[in-house]
This record gives structure tokens, C-alpha cells and sequence, in this order.
């Protein structure tokens, strides 16, 4: 039995009336009137609603409304984290209608999405609003019957005494218990008696999706908006000078042209304030394709901008950021990063005696890997929409973390962070991107300045090149063999550009008498953040590809080289700060090798096997690859997860598949380079994205089954299959890959 | 600006546009069905695409003034009730993410079904190459193609 208590998060647990009014809320009304609910649908719907918690609400006649905390960008929690409730609760998955929670933070506390954390930071909360809510309605019956209230039963929304046969709709006891206290403890179920979580449920916005209803920020529509566009510098490194907007302004259909500045001069910024172009202008018309003419004929003199440095208040206290001037270009970074991986970089982690044990090997192996700066290129261009009157504000933005923006859009506008209204229509994507909310400020400021409401859309080749981008990554590693081809050493270091990608306490540190870990990294005016698992997404590939080099060399099959090593850590582990769990590392390793039948490759077919541990959780990969005509082409990947208890496993399932398809798009073509502080891709005409044809032909992913209470899921997949593409590739070539992307033009695999 | 006599999912619809919009924004921003996405406007991503007389055509790069008295079919006329053959399979195996592309994806697939019922995989790919998906469900979509061929051949 888990007995939990319910202090924490208790605020959740209080009611208040404005939820159920409305309130601060403003309310996806727009979604209703574009389709007429089906008479079936009305009569469904209960005459009154009663509130068990933040997170959920009763109907008279048993429908149950769940509250989805988190903001929604294609991973689906907004099917799994509504099924959390509902499984506590004891209610029928057909009874369930999901809602969107707008910003609330005194409520749902950090809705957060990113970092593969909502149905592990969820976990508890969720379950406690159903077990909770389970509780009052079971108190209520129990008063109601004047019966002890541990001699009540439920099920599938129906509270049961056998002893005298009666039995209620939790509808019927809504009311009363509505107005009970939920008390300081309360029993979750067990495991085994799950039987929502862990069963798959169709995604409850399927059927919107695949209909056209509007449902995303793109989407957003309100009477008497304007439509708003950005011009921002063409190059990083610069700001702006001067606009002449004289005949923009005479266009058809134009209302304003302004000039918008995101950050007060003394604004302390945040983690995820980054904006290379807070001075930019803006275009504001009645129509997108009226606007779009007029930003063409906009003249604005853009200046470079002079070195500075900031002070940045982040998760981790404060940090000092240095932005040097200048128009940066791909190839000096280039000449930079050979710079600097030659020279000494700052140790992180050194166990045992590596110098010495490099020093009496019999045989060092040296290899570099590197990876160039990849765009997030979500379908859906970033996009916000701002009505902002006096001192109020009502923002609806597809946004990741709404919280982190709220105080830079009180401090750009002048008004209390309590006047600020946010709703989270459905992302078009994320990836990362989506947490650096800049757009949103501008939206606000804009519509401040025109007064009026404006949705601000950016055009896809606003979005590629005014990029968060993933940063420019390069790591050498070097390993020490003895004269029997035992590993004696492992020497990683890693850098990029402007941050090192290194994790020096992951593994293979930790099962190496010898290991040594430095990093180093250059500043740079290009903008990066959070990219689909941050810097693992690039140390996944060049470990895993550098291991199975290590493998060959010492004569192992590659599972086997990884399960030995990995033997020794879980036995005899090196050092005390190794992050990862070997056991759980080992088992997916294990259930990969069943699954995939590793021991028996298929004729004409070409395998390479990569796995990693990040956001708390395991995968590994098996790829297929067959040549034809000198090009690779995919035909499967097999994959084993250990993301502890699967809420939803379909859904995992298509998370899996497209974090697996997503890192092959990645490895194989992605890539953004700078001339002159230019991004030299603009649209999907020169950044090639994965398409259909170079998908792989069947994925079959495989989930450890066991039950430890969630972790991520969303990003673990993705970083491994760099590894297993370049792996495949070798054995399907004969050479190694060690600079992404894998196949280009100028380098023809074959 | 011009007055344009459009035929959208079997209605007439009057607007007042300037004769070089495209009917991408025509829908969005004035007939207000934004079922149809703009992805990148030159064609590239297929997050556009509707059925100008039964063909698949990338309504970014369709000027107003082209199209005539021509038949436009958007995802929201694809059926009366959302479950077009297409729509049938996408929901049946659960093919969206975070959906963005994947009205694009239906109308490119259903005008293909249209006119070659029992396509192979080469003639699915060559079809469905233009439409891009950045989650990456295309196993699914594939799938969900050869769902709804199936069903509209049983």
C-alpha cells in the first residue's frame, strides 16, 4: 500500500470558484463554435458540475472532467497524464472528458514541458487528485448510508456496499462530497490492480486533429484581430539601426509599423530569456498575405552590435554570459573548435591514474567526433497571439513553460504579473524551441502598441533563422589497450560552440579504473538552448559510436563489450557520482539482444547497436540497414526502453518510433551552417528534413516491464540512434562516421 | 482587392481579396477554416495541401484569381463526419503526434487512394514524399495508408 501525503501540492486540493467561472480563465470558446456538437454530445453533458480538486470535476450524471496540467506538444499527455487521475478516481476511460489547464501556477504548479519530466513530476500529483477525490465520494456514500466507509467498494464510477446492496453513481455523491475535507493521507492503489495505466488509449484529440478543427496557436482567432509579422536582423550579431517604413505603411491592409524592444534595460533575464534580436520591427495588418507584401517593402538599416556581457538567472544561480560582436562564420568556428580541443581543456572528472595508464599502453586509440548546428523547424512556426488593455494582458500561446515567461511579459509591458491571462492551445511541435518564449513578448508588446488584439506569425523562414538552435559540438576521445587488447583508459573531452555537451559522470565513467573527462567552449552570438535531449543528443552519438570501435578492436562482439563493462560497474563501481543505474542500463541492453535476435543478422543486411542512459531513463537501438544503388536504406530498428511503468504504451510506442525516425532524419542530413552571421538555410527547400522515403520500414519497440514509478520518455530514444546509424553504416560501408551529417552531398556514403 | 466566386467543400463562398492571395490565407484568415496549415509557403512541406478538383495541390503556391469556378475540397468538407476511409485508418492506429502536418498528410494520401486504390510502397513514398512530418510518424502513416487502401477495396 502507498500511503501518500497530500501536503504536497495541497494547494491543488483547494477549492476555488474560479476555475469552474472562468475567471482569469479566458477558454478555448472559439473551439466550439466551429463544429455543432452532436445532440448525442448534449445530451451527455451533465446540468451541473462539481469540483473535486484543480484537476477534476464530477457531473451529475457521472461524466467526469479531468484538467490536463502540462502544455501539449505531440508526446500525448494529454491522453496519459487524464488517464493518471481516472485510473485513482476508479472511473470508465469512455466517462472522461480532457480540458487544457491555462497558466495557473498556484494551482498546478510548474507546467513544464520539456526535459522528459511531466509524467514523472505528474506521477504523484495526478494520482493523488483521483485517489483523493475517490475518497470524498466514498466519505460522502458513507455518510449518505450511515455505513463504515472501508466497507465501500468502487467501480468504474459506481460506489458499491454489498453488505446492503446499495450502490450510487459517483454523479449522485458529487455534491456531497464537494463539500468534504480531503484528508492528510491517502492509500494509491498497487500496482497490480492498475487497469487504466498501462492499457493503450486512443489520443483524445485524435478525431480533431484528423478533421481540421482549430486547435493549435496558429489557430487562434478572435473578433477584431490583427495579424502581426517580425523583420529581424539577417545576420547574427547584429541589431537595429534605422526603418524607413513610409510606403509599408500606405500598403492595402497595413495598420502600424513599430519598432518593438523585448527587455527593459534593467531586466534580470532568466534561463530561457535567450533572444539573439530583442530590437526588432513589427508589420501590422488585417490579413497574413497583406502583411506578408508589406514586410517586403519594408527599408531597415540593421548595425552590428558591440561585445557585452550579462548576468543570467538560471536553474542554477546566477551565471555570467559573455556575447562577443562580430559576424561569425562555420568555418572559423570550424579552425576555433581544431583550436581548442588541442589544448588543455578543464578536467571534470579524473579517476585512477589516466596519464600514466595512456603512458604504458600498448595501443591508443584516437578518434573526433562533431556535429554541426541543427534548427528545431517545428511544422508549426512559432506564433503568439496578445490582446493587451491597460493593465491586462490575455495571452494564447503554443508554449512549453509558460511560468518562466510571465515575469519578462510584466516587465516589457509595465502591468503586474497577476493581470496576465495564458492559455496553451496545442503545440505544432516543440522540440525545445517552443520554451524560449520570446514570441510571446513580442505579441504582447505589439498588440500594447497598436492596441488592439494581434496574432503574431512567423514565417518559416523567420522561425529557421531567428533559431534557438542546437549548438556545434566536436569531442575527442582517446582509449588505452594493453598489449592482451583490455581497455586500461578512457580520456573524453568535449566542447562546442558556445557550451560544452560533456556529461563526465555517465557512463562508460564509473567502470574504468582509469578515466578522465575535460571540456571546454567557446562564446558565440549565435543563439542555442534546448534542442530534443540537450548535448546527449550529440555525446550519445560519438560514445556509442567511439565503443563500438573499442569493441572491434578488442575483439568483442559490441553488446557484449558494453554488458561487461557494464558488469563492473554495477559490481565494482569507480567513483560515487556515476548517474545511471547499470542494472537498468544492462536490461535494456539484454531485452535489445532478444528482441532484435542480434546473434542472427539477415542476409544483405547491415547492423549497428548504440544504447544510452539520459532523462532518468534507458534505450538502446538495433539498426538494419541494406544498400541500394550506394545509398542506405533503413529497413528496421528495434528498440528496447526502460522508462520505468508505461502509462500509455501505444503512445510511448509512437514517441519511440518518432524520436527514432526524428535522429535518423537528424544524423543523415541535419545541418545549419553561418556565413557572415547568416544562416545559410532558410526553408525546407535547402534544410533537408527526414521524409517518408528515408524512414525506416518497420520499427518494433520493446518496453522493460517492471514498476518503478515513471521516467522520461520523450527525449531518452532519440540520442542512441545517432550511434546506431553510424554503426550500421560502418559495417555497411566499411567507414567510420565522425561528422555529422552522415550523408551529404559532398560525402557520399559507399 | 477583387471579388472572387469560390466553390469551398461543396459551398459558394464570396470574398473580397487582393487577386494574388493565395488560397492558403484565403481560408485561414477569411473563410476562417484553419484546418488547412501553412508549413513554409513555397511548396515544400505539404502542411497546405488540399484537393483542387480531386487533385493533392499545395494551396500556399495557388493564387485566388487561378482557381475559377474549379472545386475546392479542405480537410474539414474531406467528409461529413470525419471518417473518410483515410481518417478511418489514421484514427484506427493512432497516427498523430503533434498533429500540425497530418491534414496534409490526409488530403495528400485520400487523392492518391482516389486515383490508384492499391498502391505499392514505392507509389505511397513517391506520393507522401512531399508532405513532411517532424515527429517522424511515417511508419504509421504508411501504414495507415495501406489501412485505408484496404478498406476502400474490401
Amino acid at each position: 500500500m502507498t500511503l501518500i501525503k497530500t501536503k504536497i501540492g495541497r494547494r491543488s486540493f483547494i477549492r476555488t470558484s474560479t476555475l469552474a467561472s472562468g475567471g482569469l480563465v479566458l477558454g478555448f470558446n472559439w473551439l466550439a463554435s466551429c463544429k455543432n456538437k452532436t445532440e448525442e454530445e448534449i445530451l451527455a453533458m451533465p446540468k451541473e458540475w462539481f469540483e473535486m480538486n484543480s484537476y477534476l470535476k464530477i457531473g451529475d450524471n457521472g461524466v467526469v472532467t479531468i484538467t490536463t496540467p502540462n502544455p501539449e506538444f505531440g508526446q500525448n499527455i494529454r491522453t496519459s497524464m487524464p488517464m493518471i487521475v481516472a485510473e485513482e478516481l476508479g472511473v470508465d476511460w469512455k466517462n472522461v472528458i480532457v480540458e487544457q489547464a491555462p497558466y495557473h501556477a498556484e494551482k498546478y504548479g510548474m507546467q513544464f514541458t520539456g526535459g522528459s519530466r511531466g509524467i514523472m513530476t505528474r506521477w504523484e500529483p495526478l494520482r493523488m487528485a483521483g485517489a483523493s477525490a475517490r475518497h470524498i465520494l466514498i466519505a460522502a456514500a458513507a455518510q449518505a448510508w450511515q455505513v463504515p466507509a472501508t466497507e465501500i467498494t468502487t467501480e468504474d464510477g459506481i460506489l458499491y456496499h454489498k453488505a446492503t446492496e446499495k450502490s450510487a453513481g459517483y454523479g449522485e455523491m458529487a455534491s456531497a462530497a464537494a463539500k468534504i475535507t480531503v484528508p492528510e493521507d491517502i492509500t494509491l492503489k498497487e500496482v497490480k490492480d492498475f487497469k487504466i495505466i498501462g492499457t493503450s488509449k486512443k489520443n483524445v484529440d485524435a478525431k480533431s486533429i484528423i478533421t481540421g478543427e482549430p486547435m493549435f496557436g496558429m489557430d487562434y482567432q478572435k473578433e477584431g484581430m490583427l495579424i502581426a509579422m517580425i523583420v529581424h536582423p539577417p545576420a547574427f550579431g547584429m541589431t537595429l539601426k534605422s526603418m524607413d517604413a513610409e510606403t509599408a505603411k500606405t500598403m492595402s491592409g497595413i495598420k502600424d509599423v513599430v519598432a518593438i524592444k523585448s527587455f527593459k534595460d534593467d531586466y534580470e533575464k532568466g534561463g530561457f530569456d535567450v533572444n539573439a534580436f530583442p530590437e526588432i520591427v513589427a508589420v501590422v495588418g488585417n490579413s497574413t498575405w497583406e502583411v506578408l507584401q508589406a514586410k517586403k517593402k519594408l527599408k531597415v538599416e540593421w548595425q552590428p552590435f558591440a561585445a557585452y556581457s550579462e548576468t543570467i538567472k538560471g536553474f542554477r544561480g546566477k551565471q555570467t554570459k559573455n556575447v562577443p560582436a562580430g559576424l561569425e562564420s562555420s568555418t572559423s568556428h570550424e579552425s576555433q573548435m581544431e583550436e581548442m580541443a588541442s589544448k588543455p581543456g578543464k578536467i571534470v572528472r579524473e579517476d585512477g591514474n589516466p596519464k600514466v595508464a595512456f603512458k604504458n599502453a600498448a595501443k591508443i586509440i584516437e578518434r573526433t567526433y562533431s556535429a554541426p548546428f541543427l534548427a528545431h523547424n517545428c511544422m508549426e512556426p512559432l506564433n503568439a497571439f496578445a490582446h493587451v488593455e491597460g493593465d491586462r494582458a490575455q495571452i494564447a500561446a503554443p508554449i512549453q513553460i509558460p511560468s518562466l515567461i510571465i515575469p519578462t511579459i510584466a516587465s516589457s509591458l509595465g502591468i503586474p504579473a497577476e493581470n496576465i491571462a495564458m492559455e496553451m492551445p496545442r503545440m505544432g511541435g516543440g522540440f525545445g524551441r517552443k520554451a524560449y518564449a520570446h514570441y510571446v513578448v513580442e505579441a504582447a508588446l505589439i498588440s500594447q502598441k497598436v492596441n488592439a488584439p494581434v496574432k503574431l506569425v512567423y514565417t518559416r523562414e523567420d522561425d529557421m533563422t531567428n533559431g534557438i538552435y542546437r549548438p556545434t559540438y566536436q569531442a575527442t576521445y582517446r582509449a588505452a589497450l594493453d598489449e592482451n587488447n583490455n581497455l586500461t583508459a578512457l580520456h573524453v573531452k568535449a566542447g562546442g560552440i558556445p557550451e560544452s555537451p560533456l556529461f563526465a559522470h555517465r557512463f562508460p565513467a564509473g567502470a574504468l579504473d582509469n578515466y578522465m573527462a575535460e571540456e571546454w567552449s567557446i562564446d558565440s552570438n549565435i543563439t542555442i538552448g534546448a534542442f530534443r535531449a540537450p548535448r546527449s543528443n550529440f555525446m550519445a552519438g560519438a560514445e556509442q559510436s567511439f565503443l563500438d570501435e573499442l569493441a572491434e578492436a578488442t575483439g568483442k562482439d559490441p553488446i557484449q563489450f558494453r554488458l561487461d563493462l557494464l558488469k563492473r560497474a554495477k559490481e565494482n563501481p569507480v567513483g560515487e557520482r556515476n548517474d545511471y543505474d547499470a542494472e537498468r542500463y544492462a536490461g535494456v541492453l539484454e531485452l535489445l539482444r532478444e528482441k532484435s535476435n542480434w546473434n542472427q543478422t539477415p542476409a544483405n543486411v547491415h547492423r549497428g547497436v548504440s544504447a544510452y542512459f539520459c532523462h532518468n531513463s534507458y534505450a538502446a537501438h538495433v539498426l538494419n540497414i541494406r544498400m541500394e544503388e550506394d545509398k542506405p536504406v533503413v529497413e528496421k530498428v528495434v528498440c528496447a526502453i526502460d522508462c520505468g511503468i508505461v502509462v500509455n504504451p501505444d503512445a510511448a510506442t509512437n514517441m519511440a518510433e518518432g524520436a527514432i525516425t526524428d535522429g535518423i532524419g537528424n544524423a543523415f542530413f541535419g545541418e545549419l551552417t553561418f556565413k557572415d552571421g547568416m544562416p545559410q538555410k532558410r526553408n525546407f527547400n535547402d534544410y533537408a528534413m527526414i521524409r517518408m522515403a528515408d524512414a525506416p520500414e518497420e520499427i518494433d519497440v520493446h518496453f522493460v516491464k517492471n514498476e518503478i514509478a515513471p521516467t522520461g520518455m520523450g527525449e531518452p530514444p532519440f540520442p542512441p540512434i545517432f550511434g546506431a546509424v553510424a554503426n550500421a553504416l560502418y559495417k555497411a560501408t566499411g567507414q567510420r562516421q565522425y561528422r555529422q551529417p552522415f550523408v551529404t552531398e559532398k560525402q557520399v556514403v559507399g | 482587392m477583387a471579388k472572387f466566386n469560390l466553390n469551398i467543400n461543396g459551398k459558394q463562398r464570396e470574398i473580397d481579396v487582393d487577386a494574388t492571395t493565395p488560397i492558403l490565407w484565403v481560408l485561414r484568415d477569411h473563410i476562417k477554416l484553419v484546418g488547412t496549415k501553412y508549413g513554409c509557403g513555397i511548396a515544400q512541406c505539404g502542411a497546405c495541401t488540399i484537393h483542387l478538383e480531386g487533385n493533392a495541390v499545395r494551396s500556399c503556391q495557388l493564387p485566388v484569381s487561378s482557381v475559377g469556378d474549379k472545386k475546392i475540397t479542405t480537410i474539414e468538407g474531406l467528409s461529413e463526419k470525419g471518417d473518410h476511409p483515410v481518417q478511418q485508418a489514421w484514427l484506427e492506429i493512432d497516427v498523430p503526434q503533434c498533429g500540425y502536418c497530418q491534414a496534409g498528410q490526409i488530403m495528400t494520401a485520400s487523392a492518391l487512394l482516389e486515383k490508384n486504390p492499391n498502391p505499392s510502397d514505392e507509389e505511397i513514398e513517391t506520393a507522401m514524399n512531399g508532405n513532411i512530418c517532424r515527429c517522424g510518424t511515417y511508419t504509421r502513416i504508411k501504414k495507415a495508408v495501406k489501412i485505408a487502401a484496404n478498406s476502400i477495396n474490401a
